[in-house]
Order: C-alpha cells, then structure tokens, then sequence
C-alpha cells in the first residue's frame, strides 16, 4: 500500500466543514444502540471546545431507515426534512449537523435534488407550509457529526489524556475503520476524503496515535441494510457480510474497530456475539472479540472520560482490553452501576466468547 | 390417459410473440436510464446483497427487457439502497432511482 | 507540422517528396511519439522501433525537424500563420498541420482500482516499458506473477469519468501483451476482464483465438467492480461473470489496467492557440466524419493521427497520408479543396 496515492487522493476530497454554531439533529437509532455517544458529541463540543451547539426540543427522526425500507414515500421525506430546516431557521442556526449518515445521505440527497429541480422544493415548501404553516430556508452547510469531530480532531488530540497507543510499549493500535455506505458512496464530493479511501475517521486515528489497517473488504458494507435486519429470516444475510469483513480483517490483528454509521457498531459488535456461538470463532485472540467504538465513544476515551459515562458496558465485546492497552484506569466494579450507584443487573454470560 | 412415463415439456425459450413487457415500458417512462445498461455486471458484483443471496440487479435489467417478471419483485426487494453501483456504473443508470421504479411498478 | 509522432512524420515525409518546405516541431528530443513507447505491435508482433525506421527514411534529410520545441503563440498575419516558441524562434507556414497526439489516460482516477495506492497494480504503458527492458515481468516485491489480471476499458466508455468513448486499440493490446507474457512466461496464468471484446481489425480475431488456442489465456465477461490489497500485496478483484451470473473474486500478482485515450495536453494547447474546434470527446473536430476528416474549422489548418479519436498505428499512418494529399490539394488551391458536403456531421 502506497500512502502517496492515498494522500493525494485525501487532498481532492476537502469538504466545508463550518466552525460553529451547529444545530445539531440526533438519530432515531443511535440513542439506544450506544446511548452515551451523543452525549459526549455534546460534551465534547460545548465543554471541551466551547462551540455553540444547538438542540431542538421539536425536532423528530428525519425517516431515512423508513425511507430506505420503502415505507416512507420520498416527498414525506422530504417534507419531515424540511421541517427540521425550518425548526433551524427559526432557532438563528444555518449550519446543520445530523449525527446518523443515513440522515446525512438523505438530507445530502434531498439537497442535491432540489439543486437541479428547484420545482421539487417549491412543491415541498407548500407541503409544509400547508400542513405547519412554517417556512425555512436550506442549510448553508451540511456537515456530518463524524466531520465535525474530524474538523477538532487535532483540539482534541491537544486536550488528550491517552492516546491510541500501547501505555507500556509505545506501538500504535491497529484500528480498523468502517464508514458506512450512506456517508459518501452516494455523493463522493461530499464526504471527506472521497467514497473509496475516505479519511474522515482515518484522520482521527492517526491524529490519535493510532495506525490505520487497509484490509481487502474494507469497502464491504457492515450488513445492516435495514431491510435484512428487519426480517428475521434475513438476519443471516445481514451476519454474513459481517462476517466476510471479519474473516479479512482477522490476519492483520487489528486492536479495535471504529465506526461511522448508526448499524455499522450496532452489528459489528453484536455479531461476533452470534459468529462465536454459531461457529465456535473469535477475532480479537484469547477468546476474545475486537472491541468496536463509535468516534465519538473514542474520542471520550482520548479526552479521558470515564468508560462507563460513555456506555461502554451497552457493547458484547468488551472494550477492557483497549482500555487496558491504552492505560486508561476503571473501575471494573462500577460497569453496571447506573449514575446513582445502583445496579443495572449483570448481563448473562456468552458460552464462547469471552467478555 | 394411459402413463406414459413421460409428458410434454414446458418451453423454456423467451417467447417475444407471446410475453407481455408493459410493466417494463411503465419502468422506463419512470427512469429512462434503465435503457442504458450494458449489462457490464458491475453493480452485481460491488453488491453487499448480491453477495450473499441471489439478488443482481444486471439479472434483474436483463430479465426485465425480455418481459421476464419472475421473482422480479422479491429481488427487487431485497437492495439496500446504499448506492454503492450507482457510484460505479459505466454508463449512468440511476440504480437506486431503477430499484424504486421496480418496486413501484411490479408488485 | 505540430507533432512528430507517428502521424506527424508521415504527412511530413510524403509534402516533402511533393517538394513542399516542410518544418516539423516536436516538443520531445526525438521523433516517434508513442512509438518509442511500443517495443512490440500488435497485430504482427513486429518491433516498433522497425516501424519508426521506416518513418524515418522518408523525414531524415527531407524534412527540418525542430525537437525539444516548445510552441507559446501561433498568430495568423494575412495568409501566414507565424508560430512562436519558447526559446524566440518564430516559424512562418502557409498551411498548419496538427497532430499532437494523445495522452493516456491518468489511471488514478478510476480509485476503486487503486493505482498508485496498491503496490502491484500497474498500467498496459508501465508493461511495455518493462517489456522493453527487456528484464523479466516481476511483482512489486520481484517475483514473476504466478497469476495476471488485464483490466479492460479503464477510462473508456466510462460516464464516471467522462470519457464515453471506446479507445479501440486497448482490447487487441490485451491479448497482445497476454501473448507477451505468456511466451515468456508460460507457466503465469492470465485473465482478461473485459465488457465486450473489440476485435475489429482484419487479423485481431485471429489474435484473439490464438491467446485462446495456442497460449491458453482466459477471458471472462465482466468489468472489475473494484480492487483491494491482499496482507500479501496481492490484488483481489471483485466482478461479475456475467456468463454465469454470479459475482466472482480472483487474486492476481499483477494487475495490467488497460489504459484508454484521452486529447494530449498538447492537443489542447494548440487547439486554443489556433481557435480550433473540439468534438463532445473533447479530441478535435473534423470539419465532416465521413468526408472532410483532415479539415479543421480554421481554413489553413489541417489534422491528422489520434489526435482526432484514437486510432491505431496503421490508421494514424493512412490518415497522415490522406492529410498530406488534402494539404497538397489546399496549397495548389485545387478546386477539390473546396468541396463541401450538406449537412456536415
Ligand atoms: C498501450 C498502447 C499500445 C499500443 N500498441 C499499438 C500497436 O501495437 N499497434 C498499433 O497499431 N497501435 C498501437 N497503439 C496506438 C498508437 O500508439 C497510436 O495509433 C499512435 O501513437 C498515434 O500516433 P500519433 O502520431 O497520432 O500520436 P502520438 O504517438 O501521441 O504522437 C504525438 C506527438 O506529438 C507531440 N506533441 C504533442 N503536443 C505537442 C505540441 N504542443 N508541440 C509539439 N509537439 C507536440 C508528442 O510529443 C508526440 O511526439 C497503442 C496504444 C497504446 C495506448
Ligand atoms: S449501517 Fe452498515 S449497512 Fe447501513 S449504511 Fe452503514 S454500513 Fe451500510
Ligand atoms: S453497472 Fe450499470 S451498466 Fe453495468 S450492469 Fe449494472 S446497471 Fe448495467
Ligand atoms: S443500491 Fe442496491 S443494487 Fe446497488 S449495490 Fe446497493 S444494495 Fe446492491
Ligand atoms: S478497445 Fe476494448 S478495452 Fe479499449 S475501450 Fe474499447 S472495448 Fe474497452
């Protein structure tokens, strides 16, 4: 692999990114599948690095899974979309920041369409107006939670505690990195780093001392695909993309993974839960499986907030081993407490893989 | 009828005579580019689905230029959308567009 | 002239022996275009540097050749055209012919196929040169491929990357550079992905059965989707056999990314310079497809070779012939040379 190419490809693929002031939209899914990353986004960015950031108490789901799984027509779509346009406008905010890359895809599509049909956006700000009587005018930058972080990532790299390298020997940790589909395949121009090398999260690692594993399937998708996952009987599909991206990833030993999209950790994670009991494997060695972060669970961890503030203990694989090669100190007791001290309740055990 | 222990066989050539390609006219008035293909294989083999089940969406074009409607909704169920083909495509066909049209018209 | 490749010598050497003065500027130190490139032509399998020796005989002594010419500005002052270059000079000529050529196109724009980023992805042009060299064919890390993949049509009849056009020579080149290889080294297993195969010349069929027949080359329908890089340097491909209707992967040593054509950087420049018109490729427009194929929209200036549309090394030495004579006909003000066709196209 030739770096050169690689950072010259990087250079093609700049994205705006804005600086502040954000209206920030959440993902339906995401508050459930990993409940502490959007709180540490917020953290990170209104403490750590004094943004003004912006959330809507009215704002809703943008509808992309529905979109995607054909039950929500496009013109719903884009009228809900609209609606969280107007949401910002009327809160003072032009620079909008969704925090799921189906969204992202979507608000990017919806954009991009009413670019070349204006007639289309005419159409949906009188839906609008007639079902809420609200107005709205479009973002004048669109930029994905993920860029944002990209944007600071040296900020945060400053502020850091811990970096993504072994405490005692120094060696940076192999980390594998997932974009997710949605985030720039289809709108290459409008992802950092391009759709076929992109550097969104390939720049935070290696800002963070981490060194960046290129494995053959890295392009291949995580097999959320909402419509596979859905259906229960198509679940074996979705578990067989994950892995064939396992089964490639496995020589090169990576330390963890890091992920772009809300299903990518989702699945990643829970599937090698599956994988070790269907088949007896595991890829992260000892019986264990390779830990998988949000970048935003990640980027807590550099800046050195506690594991289970970030919801670690919500993963299957368990995240101890990063931390403890990343000398980052816990309190093993507590992983199950809730903020009040009380307990959650223990997990049941896996029969093979080893948390 | 006595057993003969063997019958007449199905034909199983593409009858242009005799099958019906209306769905397919109703597809391209809804996107044109379906025309397009060249049948390159491309977006079948970029495809996460594709991979793992039965789904290709070049089967699927060809099939439906020859009137062939056959499981066609059941495939077409079965992409994701991600987009990935379309960003591959030699020739410009607007897959995910297509894919909805698909659904839109076959049922 | 503006061009001493292929075309540019020929058309030079047939004014020449018509007693015309004839100056031919090549931006190169020497003479032969792409030919100095090509050890090996397809479809004889004769050596380029024979054919550009043939060339030559008709240009050395006859023509002035003016290399390492770098042209800034070509104004027309009445009749004349007056080409400036870098270095001061100022050349006058009653008549311009431009064949600047083509370039190839820059492989790193199809990313998917990572050229330039992985290590043994290389382009049919950096295969020639190997071949040239006369060294064995090797890996990046040495080694002779056990297993070769010819990519067809990189940036050709490819919307992605602009370029709708076929580049005609590159599926022949395939199979004549599989030969290649093959005759060297015979125990290399080859696969050539292609989406049609443009075996259009009297012997490229014939080519074609025998990379089949004597040498064992394996073809499959389907174009490379995408490339990634094995833990072992390896190139994996992902296509479709859209024969078997299935999706397909192989790993190969060595990937050969078949080039396409694209207008030469000097095409462009001298197009601008003299107001010439370019077609929807962006390569020159001839005055009518059919017909008027050397004519330029600048009454004057004249094309020959690919920097029209691609074309191979016999059809760039027929046209450059065809140039010379409609040049000729222009000089001498010949009533032919001012034949028009209705609807030109
Ligand atoms: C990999 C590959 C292999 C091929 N193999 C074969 C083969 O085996 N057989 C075959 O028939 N064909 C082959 N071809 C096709 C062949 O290369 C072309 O037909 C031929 O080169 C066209 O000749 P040309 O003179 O028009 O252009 P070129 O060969 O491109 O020559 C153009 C000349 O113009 C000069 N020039 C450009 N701009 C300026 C400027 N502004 N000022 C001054 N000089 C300028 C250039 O330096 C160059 O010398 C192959 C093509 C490729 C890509
Ligand atoms: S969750 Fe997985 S399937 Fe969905 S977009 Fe992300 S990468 Fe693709
Ligand atoms: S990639 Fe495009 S041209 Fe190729 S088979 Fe698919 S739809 Fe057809
Ligand atoms: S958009 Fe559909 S057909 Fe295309 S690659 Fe994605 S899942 Fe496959
Ligand atoms: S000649 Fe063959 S390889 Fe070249 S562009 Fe045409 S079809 Fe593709």
């Amino acid at each position: 692999m030739k770096k050169e190419g690689k950072e010259q490809l990087w250079k093609d693929y700049q994205k705006e990114i804005a600086d502040d002031r954000y209206f920030y939209v959440r993902s339906c899914v995401r508050q459930n599948f990993f409940p502490g990353s959007e709180t540490a986004f917020l953290k990170i960015l209104q403490e750590e690095l004094g943004k003004d950031v912006y959330e809507h108490p009215c704002h809703t789901t943008c509808t992309g899974i529905g979109y995607h799984a054909d039950v929500v027509p496009f013109d719903t779509a884009m009228t809900v979309v609209a609606r969280q346009f107007a949401i910002m406008t009327e809160s003072g905010y032009h620079n909008l920041v969704p925090s799921c890359i189906t969204s992202f895809g979507l608000y990017t599509e919806i954009l991009e369409t009413w670019k070349h049909f204006p007639e289309v956006e005419a159409r949906v700000r009188e839906y609008l107006y007639k079902a809420t009587k609200r107005d709205f005018r479009v973002p004048e930058n669109l930029a994905h939670a993920s860029d944002v972080i990209y944007k600071f990532r040296s900020e945060i790299a400053a502020k850091g505690k811990f970096r993504l390298v072994h405490h005692e020997t120094g060696r940076p940790l192999k980390v594998v990195e997932h974009i997710g589909c949605h985030y720039a395949k289809m709108f290459p121009d409008k992802g950092v780093g391009g759709a076929e090398y992109p550097y969104v999260l390939t720049g935070m690692i290696e800002e963070w001392g981490g060194e960046v594993v290129d494995y053959p399937e890295r392009r291949h998708c995580c097999g959320f695909g909402f419509r596979q996952y859905l259906v229960q009987a198509n679940r074996g599909y979705s578990m067989s993309c994950s892995h064939k991206k396992f089964e490639s990833m496995e020589p090169y030993a990576p330390d963890l993974i890091l992920t772009n999209c809300p299903g990518c950790p989702m699945f990643l994670d829970r599937w090698q839960y599956a994988i070790s009991e269907m088949e007896g494997k595991t890829y992260g060695g000892d019986g264990q499986g390779i830990p998988v972060f949000t970048y935003e669970e990640l980027a807590g961890l550099v800046l050195g907030y506690n594991p289970w503030d970030l919801g670690l203990q919500m993963h299957q694989v368990a995240c101890e081993p990063v931390l403890d090669k990343m000398g980052i100190p816990y309190d093993a007791a507590a992983k199950y407490l809730d903020k009040h001290g009380h307990s959650l309740g223990q997990p049941l055990q896996p029969q093979k893989l080893k948390v | 009828m006595p057993d003969f222990g063997f019958k007449l066989q199905k034909d199983r050539q593409i009858d242009f005579d005799a099958n019906d390609r209306s769905a397919t006219r109703a597809i391209i008035e809804t996107e044109p580019t379906f025309r397009l293909c060249i049948a390159c294989g491309t977006c079948t083999a970029c495809c996460s689905a594709g991979n793992f089940t039965d789904f290709s969406l070049r089967r699927m074009i060809t099939g439906l230029k020859r009137g062939n409607y056959e499981g066609v909704r059941a495939m077409a169920d079965q992409c994701m959308l991600c987009g990935k083909c379309q960003m591959l495509c030699p020739r410009g066909v607007s897959t995910r567009k297509l894919v909805l049209a698909i659904r839109k018209h076959i049922r | 002239m503006i061009g001493g490749g292929i075309a540019g010598m020929e058309s030079s050497a047939h004014l020449a022996a018509m007693d015309y003065e004839v100056t031919l500027l090549e931006k190169d130190s020497r003479l032969g275009g792409k030919l100095l490139k090509w050890e090996r032509l397809f479809p004889t399998m004769r050596l380029g540097s024979e054919v550009l020796a043939f060339l030559n005989q008709g240009v050395e002594k006859h023509v002035a050749v003016h290399c390492n010419t770098e042209i800034t500005e070509i104004h027309r002052k009445a009749a004349a055209f007056h080409i400036h270059t870098a270095t001061g000079r100022t050349y006058e000529a009653d008549a311009v012919l431009v064949t600047t050529g083509y370039d190839l196109f820059d492989a790193r724009k199809k990313e998917e196929y990572g050229y330039g980023i992985y290590e043994n992805v290389i382009t049919s042009a950096e295969l020639e040169a190997m071949f040239a060299e006369g060294k064995p064919l090797h890996t990046a890390d040495g080694r002779i491929p056990k297993r070769m993949g010819f990519i067809h049509c990189v940036g050709s009849r490819d919307e992605k990357v602009g370029n709708v056009y076929c580049s005609k020579v590159c599926c022949v080149t395939a199979v004549k550079q599989a030969i290649e290889v093959k005759e060297k080294h015979p125990e290399t297993d080859i696969y050539c992905f292609y989406m049609d195969l443009r075996m259009y010349g009297m012997h490229f069929e014939a080519m074609y059965k025998q990379a089949q027949e004597k040498y064992g080359i394996n073809f499959i329908r389907g174009r490379l989707s995408e490339a990634c890089e094995n833990i072992d340097h390896s190139v994996l491909l992902k296509a479709e056999d859209t024969l078997s209707g299935r999706p397909l992967k192989m790993s190969v040593d060595l990937l050969v990314l078949m080039v396409g054509f694209i207008p030469s950087e000097g095409t462009k420049a001298v197009g601008k310079m003299l107001g010439l018109e370019f077609g929807v490729n962006r390569f020159f427009k001839t005055c009518d497809q059919h017909t008027l194929t050397n004519v330029s929209n600048v009454p004057g200036v004249f094309f020959a070779g690919a920097c029209t549309a691609p074309k191979t090394i016999t059809n760039s030495i027929t046209d450059a012939r065809a140039a010379a004579a409609t040049i000729a006909t222009y000089l001498e003000g010949k009533a032919i040379s001012a034949r028009t066709i209705e609807n030109q196209k």
